[in-house]
């Protein structure tokens, strides 16, 4: 029994040194691992972002008193707006958005500081560019808490009862992009390459026939399988330590909560992520077909259905449905919780359950479907 | 079941859709035997050595490899088989050496353990040990695949064609390295297409259209041709063969190489008697001689008894 279980070490130590062999001689390979992640989350991390600095706005200040002074230059010291230039009229405004340089136009109405001081009222008309809903609705935004912040250090000077919320944003205080993407970028990044690297290696034995001569030996389907698996766990978990790494020193992106935790959670994932890749593999002998299967099958729905860029409370039913059955959503929710929020075990366990569970079962199915023979 | 015997197929069919690759196919083959299916491409060879590395399930009929059924026990089977495949599979991107040690590895054995059965080889290909197998002639391709599926020391040993596409040297060198393996008690089973191998065979099956036409020794088969054969040449090739074909009683007439082998339907059909034919078509320097029946011939005879 105890040689037996040599032998079985010994077959499994020479599988993984095969495996590394396969993948140092291949520059595409390593490329794919390697490279593309780190290209990738810099890419996502400073190209790919939400947040919007240095917007071209015009001002339409009828009233050119003090206080619509001092807002234009609230505005403009926000750094979030840059004043293009000033309008004199109001048909001016159509022909600046036609130009389409100007995203915003903010317009004072004439007598702002006497209305104000009269009547505690006075009115700010916001034109916003909603060809881009999305950046309109930010600036807008933007525009409101700078008022909002005019308003509330003056609210002394004014001596008006106004409630003024304190928003306080948690976890994010600066509203960076990059907290959001980066766990969003490493659930796709880890999902595609370990799935697609599993998939196309094994499928590679199958195209070179060398299965064939895997299958013939008393090796079974699971030490072919582990053997072939065990590196891409090991590379994966390298990039996830990478990820991390670039995101704390290149985008500061803190990790709040148990670094052990975080890498455990990042291990489960890459094995849920290698799983699939084994599925994917049995189902086609092309490495091919398992590489459009990765790409399509995987990488799509991770960026779309994860709630990585659009939030899953806004899908239509149905797709929301599907999010649920998305690996990547739950490994989005635990990582943000462990990295941002500082969570420990016990806020992230259920999700950790679905994770490990989904692994087993498309385990299973692997398994199930493994073929022992050529047929 | 016979202790001397170390596989035995019984009535294997396979069909593949409507093509069929086996029919009713059945032989046996002794232990420490070289055994050789010899036939054309697409005979079902192939077919029948997956089947017998249980690669795949015959539709009907069993196949024992020794003590074990191929369907049932394949576990135990795959513990002692050595199986090369037609096809080339090993590690292109693996080193001569890499490929060897992996291959030894999974079987849970070494080079060193083994390094007897493959030391006439691996001599030749030592000097490339490290090159990439990928990058070896087909030769060499071949021997190394070789070693790899008899590195640890199989019971049986079974080659899909193994010598295709490799030189007249090499495949003298491959087969010589058989018959020694053979000596160290390896039963081994062999595919081929070229009929001139089949004389390094202890035994032979001649396969054509998924069917076994013979099964013998290959003096048997060629003793028991059971006509006269004569090669024939002549100035004008191109009629000759022609001339032949349409002789009144002619019997068989094929080319082989640079000359026509021929058997006649009169059993005391002599070599004058062709001349003579031959002159009257108009043919001149004519070389007459009488041949012993080669494989080829007593497998286009069967060919044509079908």
């Amino acid at each position: 029994m105890k040689t037996d279980r040599y032998i079985n070490l010994k077959r499994f130590r020479g599988f993984v040194v095969k495996e590394f062999h396969h993948i140092f001689r291949d520059v595409r390979t390593l490329v794919i691992l390697f490279g593309i992640p780190v290209i990738q989350l810099l890419l996502f991390g400073f190209v790919v972002t939400n947040e919007i600095r240095d917007a071209k706005i015009a001002v339409f200040d009828q009233s050119k008193d003090y206080i619509t002074t001092r807002i234009t230059q609230k505005i403009v010291s926000s750094g979030y707006f840059k004043i293009d230039r000033k309008l004199e009229s109001a048909s001016q405004i159509e022909d600046v958005f036609r130009e389409g340089n100007i995203k915003m136009v903010v317009m004072f109405e004439a007598g702002f500081a006497r209305k104000l001081e009269k009547d505690g009222q006075a009115g700010i008309q916001v034109i916003t560019d909603a060809s881009e809903p999305n950046t309109a609705n930010i600036l807008v935004n933007y525009l409101n808490s700078v008022t909002l912040s005019y308003m509330a250090s003056q609210q002394k000077a004014l001596q008006q009862m106004q409630i003024i919320p304190e928003v306080r944003m948690k976890y994010n205080p600066e509203l960076k992009g990059v907290f959001l993407f980066v766990p969003g970028i490493m659930a796709m990044l880890l999902i595609l390459i370990s799935a697609l690297m599993t998939s196309i290696s094994i499928t590679r034995e199958k195209e070179l026939g060398t299965m064939e001569v895997l299958l013939a030996s008393p090796l079974r389907p699971f030490q072919i399988i582990s053997g072939k698996v065990m590196p891409y766990i090991l590379l994966s978990f390298m990039n996830a330590v990478l990820i991390i790494l670039i995101s704390f020193f290149v985008f500061q992106i803190p990790v709040h909560g148990n670094l052990l935790l975080l890498l455990g959670e990042c291990l489960l994932y890459i094995i849920t992520a290698l799983s699939l890749g084994i599925l994917i593999s049995t189902l086609t002998s092309s490495q091919q077909i398992a590489m459009m299967i990765s790409l399509v099958g995987l990488m799509l729905p991770t960026i779309l259905l994860s709630g990585f860029i659009f939030p899953v409370e806004n899908m239509p039913l149905i797709l929301q449905g599907l999010c649920y059955l998305m690996p990547p959503k739950y490994f989005i929710t635990i990582i943000k919780s462990i990295m941002l929020k500082g969570a420990g075990f016990s806020y992230v366990w259920k999700e950790t359950l679905i994770l490990a569970g989904m692994t087993l079962f498309f385990l299973f199915l692997s398994i199930k479907k493994f073929k022992t023979r050529l047929e | 079941m016979n202790s001397e015997i170390m596989v035995e197929a019984r009535d294997l069919c396979k069909n593949y859709g409507t093509v069929t690759a086996l029919d009713h196919v059945s032989f046996s083959v002794n232990k420490a035997e070289l055994f050789g299916f010899i036939g054309p491409d697409g005979a079902g060879k192939t077919t029948l050595l997956r089947i017998l590395a249980t690669m795949l399930k015959p539709d009907t009929g069993t196949v024992r490899i020794g003590e074990y059924d191929a369907v049932n026990d394949y576990r135990k089977i795959r513990n002692m088989i050595g199986y090369m495949p037609g096809k080339f599979s090993l590690y292109q991107d693996l080193t001569v050496e890499e490929n060897l040690q992996f291959f030894a590895g999974i079987f849970g054995s070494t080079i060193k353990d083994n390094y007897y059965l493959i030391n006439d080889i691996y001599d030749q290909i030592s000097p490339f040990k490290n090159r990439q197998a990928g990058k070896l002639s087909g030769g060499m391709k071949q021997k190394l695949a070789l070693s790899c599926a008899m590195i640890h020391k199989p019971d049986l040993l079974l080659l899909d064609e193994p010598t295709t596409g490799v030189d007249a040297v090499s495949r003298k060198e491959f087969w010589e390295m058989l018959r020694k393996r053979k000596e160290d008690g390896i039963t081994i089973i062999v595919s081929t297409p070229y009929m001139d191998e089949a004389g390094k065979c202890d035994r032979v099956a001649l396969f054509q259209n998924s069917k076994i036409l013979s099964t013998d020794t290959p003096e048997n088969i060629t003793a028991n041709y059971g006509s006269v054969l004569f090669a024939v040449r002549t100035s004008n090739m191109y009629t000759l063969i022609h001339d032949l074909k349409y002789c009144p009683t002619v019997r068989s007439a094929h080319s082989f190489g640079q000359y026509i082998h021929y058997t006649d339907k009169e059993i005391n059909a002599t070599m004058s008697d062709i001349e003579y034919y031959l002159r009257g078509k108009g043919h001149s320097e004519i070389e007459i001689r009488q041949i012993d029946a080669t494989v080829e011939d007593c497998f286009m005879r069967l060919m044509l008894n079908d």
